[in-house]
């Protein structure tokens, strides 16, 4: 086993640090939580200035899976905004690998920007985590077709240009089989978009397709070939952009608090035998994530389609945060639980945040249970049960 | 970037799986409980040069790296063989290191073991080989000492029928004085601390096998139980918990073959030091094993329970092997102070 990262991708990797030292601010991270809205086109529109994003294109151009890990490592473990990024890069890798030139040309480059950006529609409010059952429908209409339905969790829907739908074209044959995906243009008439606020400040979107009607030139694979379209897009997302390391960020923002005076004329937590052990075993959590991700990524860069790994790396590293979040939000008292410019508040507030983001991260991008179902079955090979 | 063995080390893997498999398994295990040394498997074992494989080819030995002894530690892990080549491995290294390798400690001939924790009142304490180890190595204040025996010391009833005991110091001869000492020992006890963790990786492995085989096969309701929901996500966490430890480990291997200093970044969590990264997949694999082990003899049943399923023969040993150098939590506060005051982001090795 080697584990350096090649003379290439630690250049990058130090292209991307420098590029987030100037350009990354705290008014940008500040922004961000105070709109909810994680995604910053200023800050993406910089990053291809400097030719970082063409390396964030799953599968695409000459940048390899490594460098993709590290793109979204690093914004990650900056605590940038990058959701937004992540989805509309993840989406761009879709359009590459089964879009026709059509697609290429309306939408890469202008991705390649950072002005545009995609949101996902694939749950809708009865089906999550079955998601094969959804019931928006495309009904063929002369050259075109009309999409009537709903979708749910479409994040990033407000700011977004295109929505990854998946609709059913064919309700009369097993629910795999009459699925088709499309890319939609946010401004079609028709699709309406309410918010959803979360508890962790993110928002999100219900979204709904009233009579809308789409070209076919925008259906993304073959008609009722959904499924396929589906599986590339669970490929490049679970694992490697971004997601697996958020402890990064929360335990360097939990030992600068600890390394001060506490509030009650207490000595300083980072002296405290226990929070040191949490601290190790977070450190640990926080390579072991890492190192997870990393071969998610170079099994990409070596051919191979990762998506057992990236489901290991995921529940892994979503899991071990919550546990983690917990002990320190339990450590951190009442001071713990105040938030983002509260007086006194722990970690300026950051134990709160994480908090109240842990909580979706064992559900968005693939619950854990349906993580497990894959591993089991795929990977253990152990006997379906549904 | 490359996360998979060399080809040599893939031939090393195929070579020692084989030979545990035939000789050194768990039927030999369970045959040489309660001591946890079958000297007929040793013997045999010498053959493969594995005692003295790690050893500087200028030294006589095969001049194998950390990460090609790590495909030896799982593999024994994985069968629980009842031979200590770990130790001995680290031992004849240290010696080797040192300029003190005899050609019987080289060879195997003599069993070669090493106290991980400083003597108390002149006697090492709890020693992993102390019952089988003809040579033992062993800290004494600053001193470092080797100690022969005619006889080696009297078996201590445990957990993981390990070859524990107590180890008088009376006689030994110093090898090294002062930080010297210190050095060479704490190098050779993360080197142990890799290893292990490899054999533990190894544990992790079978037991999960183990686990999904009987759940396979054993049938409830009309259904192998294999098939239950509850079943399978009680197994489904432990690959990620195996593959995490195996690269963990890895990479301190990995770090320890490299003789640059390495990098302690905790803020960015850019970790290539190789004593931090030792302690770290000590305690990770530990708990890997320790959880595999536990959902695996759980879903045997009451079967996992009774000494005929081997599962209770790994079960005992992830613990056995992974606490004998202490408390987890001690090696966690032991860690801190390396990732907390030793947070060295502009030294050692390029990534």
């Amino acid at each position: 086993m080697d584990f350096s990262l090649g003379p290439r991708a630690t250049r990058f990797r130090s292209e991307v640090k420098a590029f987030l030292a100037e350009h990354l601010t705290s008014e940008t991270i500040a922004r961000m939580h105070e709109s909810g809205t994680f995604n910053d086109r200023d800050l993406n529109e910089a990053l291809a200035l400097a030719g970082l994003l063409e390396g964030a294109v799953p599968g695409y151009g000459d940048r390899d899976p490594i460098e993709l890990y590290v793109l979204f490592n690093e914004l990650e473990k900056a605590g940038a905004p990058y959701d937004g990024l992540a989805v509309s890069m993840l989406v761009a890798g879709v359009v590459n690998a089964v879009g026709t030139d059509f697609h290429r040309t309306e939408m890469l480059d202008k991705l390649l920007t950072g002005r545009f950006n995609c949101c996902l529609g694939y749950s809708e409010p009865d089906h999550g985590s079955d998601v094969a059952s959804i019931t928006t429908r495309a009904v063929r209409d002369g050259d075109g077709w009309v999409v009537n339905g709903q979708k749910m969790w479409t994040t990033m829907a407000h700011e977004a240009d295109w929505v990854l739908l998946l609709t059913r074209t064919n309700p009369d044959v097993p629910r795999h089989h009459g699925l088709t995906m499309f890319v939609v243009p946010m401004d079609t008439p028709g699709i309406e978009i309410h918010p959803v606020p979360t508890m962790a400040s993110e928002r999100t979107n219900a979204t709904f397709y009233d009579d809308v009607r789409v070209a076919d030139e925008w259906r993304l694979g073959e008609v009722d070939g959904g499924w396929a379209v589906m599986g590339v897009a669970l490929a490049f997302e679970r694992g490697v952009m971004g997601g697996t390391n958020p402890a990064v960020p929360l335990l360097r923002h939990v030992r600068a608090w600890a390394e001060t005076d506490g509030s009650d004329g207490s000595g300083r937590m980072v002296d405290d035998p226990l929070f040191r052990e949490r601290v190790a075993r977070t450190a640990i959590v926080n390579q072991v994530s890492q190192l997870l991700t990393l071969r998610a990524a170079w099994i990409a860069a070596e051919g191979g389609l990762p998506g057992l790994e990236g489901s290991m790396a995921k529940v892994f590293a979503s899991e071990e945060y919550q546990r983690i979040v917990g002990w320190f939000q339990q450590m951190a008292g009442a001071e713990g639980l105040l938030g983002f410019h509260a007086d006194g508040a722990a970690a300026d507030g950051w134990i709160d945040y994480d908090a109240r983001h842990a909580p979706v991260t064992t559900i968005y991008g693939g619950t854990s249970e349906i993580n497990r179902n894959n591993i089991a079955e795929r990977h253990l090979g152990l006997p379906r049960n549904r | 970037m490359n996360l998979d063995l060399t080809d040599d080390q893939e031939a090393i893997r195929e070579v020692f799986a084989g030979f545990f498999a035939a000789e050194a398994g768990p039927d030999q295990a369970r045959g040489a409980e309660p001591l946890g040394f079958d000297s007929a498997a040793w013997q045999r074992l010498l053959e493969t040069g594995a005692p003295g494989m790690g050893v500087p080819e200028e030294a006589g030995g095969g001049g194998g790296g950390l990460a090609d002894l790590a495909v030896v530690a799982e593999e024994a892990g994985a069968h629980i063989a009842p031979v200590p080549i770990i130790d001995h491995m680290v031992t004849a290294r240290l010696l080797a290191r040192l300029g003190a390798l005899d050609d019987d400690v080289l060879a195997g001939t003599v069993v070669a073991g090493i106290a991980l924790r400083p003597a108390v009142d002149a006697v090492a304490m709890t020693v992993p080989t102390g019952a089988v180890a003809g040579r033992l190595v062993a800290l004494d204040g600053d001193r470092l000492l080797i100690v022969g025996a005619a006889a080696p010391g009297v078996a201590l009833a445990n957990h993981g029928c390990m070859p524990l005991a107590h180890r008088p110091l009376d006689g030994g001869t110093i090898l090294a004085t002062g930080t010297t000492a210190l050095d060479a020992h704490a190098r050779a006890v993360d080197e142990w601390r890799t290893l292990t963790a490899a054999a533990l990786v190894g544990i992790t492995r079978t037991a999960i096998d183990l686990a999904v085989g009987y759940v396979s096969e054993r049938h409830q309701f009309g259904r192998p139980i294999g098939s239950f929901q509850a079943v399978q996500h009680g197994l489904a966490d432990l690959p990620g918990l195996l593959e995490g430890a195996r690269l963990l480990t890895g990479k301190a291997a990995w770090a320890g073959d490299d003789d640059d200093d390495g990098v302690v970044d905790l803020g960015d969590n850019e970790i290539t030091e190789f004593a931090t990264l030792a302690g770290m997949a000590l305690v990770f694999a530990g708990e890997a094993s320790a959880r595999a082990t536990d959902r695996s003899l759980h879903f045997h049943g009451g079967y996992g329970f009774s000494e005929e399923y081997d599962i209770q023969l790994f079960y005992r040993r992830a613990r056995a092997w992974s606490l004998v150098l202490g408390d987890p939590a001690g090696e966690c506060r032991r860690l801190a102070d390396r990732l907390l005051d030793g947070d060295r982001p502009d030294g050692g090795r390029a990534a």
